[in-house]
């Protein structure tokens, strides 16, 4: 299968070249040459406007089945009987599409001893808890849980699955659905509904954020797609709950599990998870040392915020992996980001660009980081920092 | 004497790829095609378990024909054997039928004790074709693992991250283990190695090999669809702020108060 390109029509006009994000593409002269490595992901084809390229029709495929008799469902992400933020969020987002198709909203809540928690589905708008709890399901192992959810939702057929795209969603749904068959975009930021075809258009960033692209799963159910926390909004309560809960025995947890839980070796200790704060303060190379990142815990702490970093900042030992921010760490849009020292790799960018109001303190002017930013200021962040800190002293009496 | 398989993924070089800052377009002249990074981290893991309980490495992708400057690398490194898996059937794959085209190259070698995937590769970003392989395969699978140790009882017990922090999750072979960068430091190739990887043979797998049919693999067998493809979205034109340090403070302090959501 590769590219289709008519030749005859194409004027060498380059838009193609540029457009495509892989650099398959190239003009020797007035010839277009197609190199190796094409995804066909259609992206020369879109700027194309003399139609001279096509991605190949996919051919002898079995139509899509009828729509199943289930509506969209949440996976519930929780630990030790507490909900993940991202939960609410995606059910407020879940019951947007589920108006658009008229049908029901369910949260699954695996765990143990987790009952407790329906009431709060309840109330972010779920119409249904479909509740399996068990021993097995009172810590986190892919198999397991990955054994629980596909045996729902082979029992009950939802049209749609949205999970947390957390490092603990990430790591189990992409079995659920290689075992339900059924196509997963991975860590969306929007999605829409196509009403007419039925069809959940699911966007993402790829290549590091360069790109973005909308997915959809056209020929087989459930649609799958996880979702970014922090990214929509969380569900506004509902004023009088009237969903039930349905608890469900599962066979799959009968069944000998072949890896185990053993423990937990070490939790995060972060004042405020990153992806919980409204407010980040982030430091990268510019903090030259270790013993300056306090400057940066105390304007976290009068803000009531986290402290995030870059990899550089990272690698150098200044701060723990668990607070980095970008493609090889964690992916944050908090309410306010405030970089400091931090040049702005696009590698960074990508886990932070999504905030509301990013304000950058760098002494470089040319840094690219003031390129995403809101506010930038030029200047050295060991004289701008503690001003700071002494202005909202000041302001706050 | 166990036998590893490492799967390894060739991604253009993000680091030389730039945003034009005005057209919001990437600029991609000379973009360098290299081993998704962090399938050096599971290379590495791999020669690690082969130096210290014996056995082989063998690397696969899949790919265009190119991609087998990727296997010679690895190869470069110290991995015993490569496979590479093209087909001009198999372009435009998604995560699935990537994963089903492993999985039968995987078979086809005789299965494995452990299989090494990376965290994530670096251009589809998705994370999601290591646990489908081990779904195929009907293997348990751990992600995101720091660290192994081997049980006497022929069990690993892995150390991996989670959002709260790290957990061990101990899980009988054979498995598959997707790993992040703190597992290990990547070993230098030696010269030796690259000498011989110069020279090694690296038979290419298509499908007739791998008993699979057109409709399975490429764009014909994935269950996703890229429907469009555009920029991210350009941020709002950005003020720049020059002045003395207390003064800068002062104004931002006012602006923060006046314009942040975020309770202050
Ligand atoms: C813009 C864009 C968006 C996409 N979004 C999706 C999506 O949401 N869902 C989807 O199913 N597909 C998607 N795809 C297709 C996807 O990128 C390809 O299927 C790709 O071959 C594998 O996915 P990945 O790059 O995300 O790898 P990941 O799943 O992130 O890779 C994880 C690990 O699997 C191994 N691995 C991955 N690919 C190979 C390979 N070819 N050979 C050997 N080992 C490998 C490596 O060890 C790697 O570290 C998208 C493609 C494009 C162009
Ligand atoms: S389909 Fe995508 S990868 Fe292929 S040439 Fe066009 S833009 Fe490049
Ligand atoms: S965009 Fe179309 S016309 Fe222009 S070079 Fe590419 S194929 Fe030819």
């Amino acid at each position: 299968m590769s590219l289709i390109f008519y030749s005859d029509k194409c004027i060498a006009c380059g838009e193609c070249v540029e457009a495509c994000p892989f650099g398959v593409l190239r003009l020797e002269g007035e010839t277009l040459i197609i190199g190796d490595g094409c995804n066909l992901c259609g992206a020369c084809v879109e700027v194309c406007e003399v139609e001279a390229l096509a991605v190949p029709e996919t051919e002898g495929l079995a139509p899509r089945p009828e729509t199943p008799p289930d509506g969209v469902w949440v996976l519930a992400e929780q630990r030790h009987g507490e909900l993940a933020p991202v939960t609410t969020e995606l059910l407020g987002e879940a019951r947007r599409l589920a108006e658009v198709l008229g049908v029901k909203v369910a949260a699954v809540l695996l765990g143990d001893g987790v009952a407790h928690l329906s009431e709060a589905l309840l109330y972010a708008g779920a119409n249904q808890v479909y509740l399996a709890e068990h021993p097995r399901l009172a810590d986190f192992v892919e198999e397991t849980y990955a054994a629980a959810l596909t045996e729902l939702a082979r029992k009950f057929q939802p049209e749609i699955i949205l999970a947390g795209a957390t490092y603990l969603g990430r790591a189990f749904i992409p079995q659920v659905a290689a075992g339900l068959k059924t196509g997963l975009t991975a860590d969306c930021t929007a999605f829409a509904i196509d009403p007419e075809k039925r069809l959940l258009l699911q966007t993402r960033p790829a290549f590091g954020g360069n790109i973005m692209a909308t997915i959809i799963t056209p020929r087989t159910y459930p649609q799958m797609a996880t979702a970014r926390p922090g990214v929509f909004k969380p569900a506004t309560p509902v004023a009088a709950p009237y969903g039930e809960v349905i608890r469900v025995d599962l066979a799959a947890l009968g069944r000998p599990p072949r890896s185990r839980f053993v423990g937990t070796v070490a939790e995060i200790k972060e004042r405020i998870p990153l992806n919980a704060a409204e407010v980040i303060v982030a430091g990268g190379r510019g903090l030259k040392e270790a013993k300056h990142v306090k400057l940066l815990e105390e304007l976290a702490d009068l803000l009531g915020g986290a402290v995030g970093a870059t990899r550089a900042a990272v690698d150098a030992g200044w701060i723990p992996y668990a607070q980095q921010i970008g493609q090889t760490g964690k992916t944050v849009s908090p309410k306010l980001y405030i970089a400091c020292g931090i040049s702005g790799a696009t590698q960074h960018l990508v886990g932070m660009q999504s905030s509301d109001v990013i304000v950058a303190i760098n002494k470089d002017p040319q840094a690219p980081i003031f390129q995403v930013a809101d506010v930038g200021l030029v200047g050295d962040l060991f004289e701008i920092v503690p001003a700071l800190i002494q202005e909202i002293k000041k302001d706050r009496g | 004497m166990p036998h590893i398989i490492v799967c390894i993924k060739q991604v253009p070089e993000t680091q030389e790829v730039r945003l034009d800052p005005v057209t919001h377009t990437l600029k991609r002249e000379g973009i360098a095609a290299i081993i998704n990074p962090f399938d050096l981290y599971a290379l590495e893991e791999g020669l690690r378990v082969k130096d210290a309980r014996g056995g082989t490495v063998t690397v696969i992708t899949m790919g265009p024909p190119q991609a087998e400057v990727a296997l010679r690398e690895a190869l470069g490194f110290g991995a015993d054997a490569a496979v590479l898996l093209s087909d001009r059937a198999f372009a435009g794959a998604d995560t699935w039928a990537t994963a089903l085209t492993l999985a039968r190259a995987v078979d086809k070698l005789g299965g494995a004790d452990l299989i090494f995937c990376g965290k994530q590769a670096i251009d589809g970003d998705t994370a999601q074709v290591g646990p489908m392989l081990a779904t195929i395969l009907d293997i348990p699978y751990v992600a995101w693992a720091r660290k192994l140790a081997f049980n006497d009882g022929g069990a690993v017990t892995v150390e991996r991250l989670l959002d709260h922090g790290y957990d061990a999750v101990e899980t009988s072979l054979p498995a598959l283990i997707t790993v992040v960068k703190e597992i290990n430091e990547p070993r230098v190739p030696s010269f030796k190695a690259k000498l011989k990887a110069k020279k090694a043979a690296i038979p290419v797998w298509g499908l007739a090999d791998l008993n699979l049919a057109a409709h399975e693999v490429g764009l014909n067998g994935s269950f996703t669809q890229v429907v469009k493809v555009f920029p991210p979205p350009a941020r709002g034109t950005s003020e720049i702020w020059t002045g003395a340090p207390e003064e800068l403070a002062a104004r931002l302090w006012r602006r923060l108060k006046e314009q942040s959501k975020a309770q202050l």
